[in-house]
């Protein structure tokens, strides 16, 4: 962490830097970029504890400080030397939050699922398959995987939830639509939340969202605040308020994020010369639209999907959404 | 049955000559038995005659123990020899004089009965025009039985059935999913043949080739299992000959039903073989009296390539020139699966017409259909793309249309297609993108149905295992009692999700099925 003594604004500047070569490495894996924000924030507040501004004022800047100030209020240029081991502690507390995360999120599961209950999931994830083990702790229900091809993690997933005695069934993705009109619930994982509310999840769970909007089934999203990005990547409505006097810049750029990989999973070299003649596609995420979606189900509790905008200004200061 | 054949040693009617001295004993004892056969059946058909007797009085009389079993005198596969045969019992000539007899009886009770129609509705006719051309009496069908496997009643009518024609019955495999206990489903490792000898005495040999070809998934797809079936039919009637003193036009139709249970038995009969089999039965029994046997094998023969020609491969034609219509040039045309109507409308437009477009074959597990698609358009030089059904959201921006073959049209609208095809219809309309279904007029229904669930077919199961970095993680699924694989084959696309149905009567929309079923009986 460099000098001692030195400016947070250096410190920061630091991170900073080391952020972006990390996201750069994978820019798939938007918690890098995420806990690099939740550090930069946590050097703020202490910093700006230390300084000796209260908590409550400068959360944001008011629209009055703006004019009357005319320019970076925040200077991070005062040195404090107990920063450092402010910062350290924080950091600490904020590993143990991450570390609970899953049981968080898990102890809310018999508030949602009742008794001979059908719930369909689609490919694994570790925070849903805690979330079902909890709840099949105490109730009895059935579960339908779908199995996420060309990966096939599904199978791994009804193979775990099997093993703890949930009545589980394995699917192609084709019968998505077909069996959605017996299903209760659907409970899925996400890899990224964006802030308009919307995923990035498998490939598959937008047509598993757009089957549960046709039959009215509710679509859960188990994922802990960590997932939570402030990069968005497709046309989202800009938000200007009185409260913000920042506009949260957001690329317009088109599919973006997504990530392909190697079409072998899907046509395999076996194929012969066929593959020299066509182009195969193997994405891995799908974006699903927020309308689509009925509930968050993450560490803090359950939110909607209109409420996610909040929840990310109070983890992530506006500055550090351009990482 | 092979112990109504013992008898005498008639079950070979032609020439065998019966040994008199040593028959003498038996003769009595089946002349008691057949005289009380012959009050059952006299029975039953007083009742057939009440009702809409369509099936021939068989009651499942109990099996007569001790009577030998004959089977060796038929040596060939020939139809006319008798094990299979169900409502002929053997005896000698008295017995054919007295159902031929009976049968005079019959017809004059018929032609009687369709006299006094007549009147009535002669007098009927001007009161109130001619509604509906064929009464509403099948209003309720019988339920047929792969759909009642849940059922124990039904499933020990059906193992009498099959042990009458002589027609093993196929195990059940693996645990059922919940939903779905009132359907079949079977293993591929595990075909019907196994528990047959071979040759088969009781079902011809390209019969049970077709079988073995259904059962393994070598002849896939509605119109090739139609195709091959009719095919096969054509060979049997090739090879049948009539039994003395019976008719062909009652006779054929016996004796295809052990064929047609084989067929059920190996692989669920798809619609558009149940409407062939309807419509060849129809034509069976419909054969006038006075033709030579061998003119009426002729004329069934014409006729079923005509049904062929007509119905199947002039209807592609037809299809394809209507749905060359909505292709235009740079477009990009979404298709699923494998569907040979699909295929030659976009060939031909392509080779015969040359259309440039671009296609995107979506593929789905287990079957993996699209690779075969994917082969015979590249072949034709038509620019592919090829992705997995999970990502259609990633591709469906793209297309300008999408064209879905069908394995059946419902009367309410509903499209009967490969699993995949109802998700691909609702992702499509998400986007905004248009649907299009191609399918014949045969393979319109008239069964009804609102989800994928009450009447489906469900594959074998092991098929959704898949060896993964040298894994198979589901290997041991049967040994675990909380885990179950689910392979359905068929879905139901709601008719709101399908923009147009393009026939061979032209582009309809989907909720005109009716109308077509009608006028379709309106001709017949």
């Amino acid at each position: 962490m460099g000098r001692v003594g030195s400016g947070s604004g250096e410190l920061m500047d630091l991170i900073r830097t080391e952020g972006q070569r990390m996201t750069a490495a994978q820019p798939s894996e938007t918690t890098v970029g995420n806990m690099v924000r939740r550090v930069l924030k946590i050097i703020r507040e202490e910093y700006g504890r230390l300084h000796g501004r209260s908590e409550e004022s400068d959360q944001q800047e008011s629209l009055h400080k703006l004019l009357t100030s005319g320019g970076l209020s925040e200077d991070f240029s005062t040195p404090y030397p107990l920063l450092r081991a402010n910062v350290i502690e924080a950091i600490n507390e904020l590993l143990i939050e991450l570390e609970g995360t899953t049981d968080n999120i898990a102890m809310q599961a018999l508030e949602h699922i009742h008794s001979n209950e059908v719930i369909m999931t689609i490919g694994y994830s570790r925070t849903v398959e805690a979330f079902l083990k909890e709840a099949a702790r105490k109730r009895k229900f059935q579960v339908i995987v779908a199995e996420c091809a060309p990966f096939c993690q599904g199978h791994e997933m009804a193979v775990r939830l099997s093993k703890e005695n949930i009545e589980t069934t394995v699917m192609s993705d084709a019968a998505i639509f077909a069996v959605m009109s017996r299903v209760n619930k659907v409970i899925i994982g996400t890899k990224t939340i964006l802030a308009n509310g919307a995923l990035i999840a498998v490939s598959g769970t937008h047509t598993l969202a757009l089957a549960a909007k046709h039959h009215s089934t509710p679509l859960i999203v188990c994922a802990p605040m960590f997932k939570l990005s402030p990069q968005d990547n497709k046309m989202v409505p800009v938000f200007l308020t009185l409260l913000y006097s920042r506009l949260i810049q957001f690329p317009n750029e088109e599919d973006s994020f997504h990530k392909f990989v190697s079409p072998q999973e899907v046509l395999p070299f076996t194929e012969g010369e066929i593959l020299a003649k066509i182009n195969v596609h193997c994405p891995v995420f799908d974006y699903v639209p927020p309308e689509l979606i009925t509930l968050f189900i993450s560490n803090i509790g359950g939110n909607a999907p209109s409420y996610i905008y909040r929840l990310m200004s109070e983890l992530y200061h506006p500055d550090d959404y351009e990482l | 049955m092979a112990e109504r054949a013992a008898p005498g040693g008639a079950g070979p009617e032609a020439a065998a000559p019966v040994p008199a001295g040593a028959q003498v004993p038996e003769l009595s004892r089946e002349e008691k038995l057949q005289l009380r056969k012959e009050k059952k059946q006299q029975k039953k058909k007083k009742k057939s005659e009440k009702g809409p007797g369509a099936e021939p009085p068989e009651p499942g009389t109990p099996s007569e123990p001790g009577q030998p079993q004959a089977v060796h005198p038929t040596s060939l596969p020939a139809l006319a020899d008798g094990p299979g045969g169900t409502e002929k019992p053997a005896g000698g000539k008295s017995k054919a004089e007295l159902r031929a007899e009976r049968r005079a009886k019959q017809e004059a009770e018929r032609a009687q009965k369709q006299a006094k129609k007549a009147e009535q509705s002669q007098a009927a006719t001007p009161a109130k025009p001619r509604l509906t051309p064929t009464e509403p009496q099948s209003v309720v069908k019988r339920l047929p039985e792969h759909v009642q496997v849940d059922d124990p009643a039904a499933q020990k009518k059906l193992a009498k059935k099959l042990e009458r024609q002589q027609v093993p019955l196929r195990q059940d495999y693996g645990t059922k999913v919940n939903l779905f206990s009132h359907l079949h489903q079977y293993s591929r490792k595990k075909p019907l043949t196994q528990q047959m000898s071979i040759p088969s005495t009781v079902i011809h040999p390209a019969v049970v080739r077709l079988g073995l070809q259904y059962s393994q998934g070598i002849i896939n797809g509605s119109n090739a299992r139609c195709i091959a079936l009719l095919e096969v039919f054509k060979q049997l009637i090739r090879d049948y000959s009539t039994p003395p003193n019976d008719e062909l036009s009652r006779d054929l139709v016996a004796k295809l039903k052990p064929h047609i249970s084989f067929l059920n038995q190996c692989r669920p009969l798809s619609a558009s073989m149940g409407n062939a089999i309807k419509f060849l039965k129809k034509e069976i029994s419909c054969l006038p009296d006075t033709l030579r046997e061998e003119e009426a094998k002729e004329k069934l023969q014409d006729t079923i390539d005509k049904y062929l020609r007509e119905k199947i491969l002039l209807a592609a034609e037809a299809i394809s020139k209507s749905a060359f219509e909505k292709i235009n040039n740079n477009d990009v045309i979404l298709v699923y699966g494998c569907s040979s109507l699909v295929n030659r409308t976009l060939c031909d437009a392509h080779v015969e017409k040359g259309r440039a477009f671009r296609v995107i074959v979506v593929d789905s597990r287990p079957r993996l259909e699209g690779r075969d698609t994917l082969r015979r358009l590249v072949r034709k030089g038509i620019h592919c793309t090829y992705v997995m059904i999970n990502a259609i959201s990633y591709v469906l921006p793209e297309v300008t249309k999408v064209l879905l073959g069908a394995h059946a049209l419902l009367a309410n609208g509903s499209v009967m297609s490969r699993v995949g095809t109802s998700q691909i219809a609702l992702v499509s309309k998400a986007y905004n993108v248009p649907v299009l279904v191609c399918c014949e007029t045969y393979k319109f229904c008239e069964r009804v149905q609102t989800d994928s669930f009450v009447s489906n077919e469900l594959d074998d199961p092991d098929d959704l295992i898949v060896l993964r970095k040298g894994q198979a993680q589901l290997s041991g699924w049967a040994e675990n009692k909380s885990l179950r694989l689910l392979n359905l084959v068929y879905d139901v696309t709601p008719p709101d999700l399908v923009d147009m149905v393009i026939t061979d009567l032209g582009m309809i929309p989907c909720t005109s099925v009716p109308v077509v079923l009608r006028v379709k009986n309106v001709d017949q």
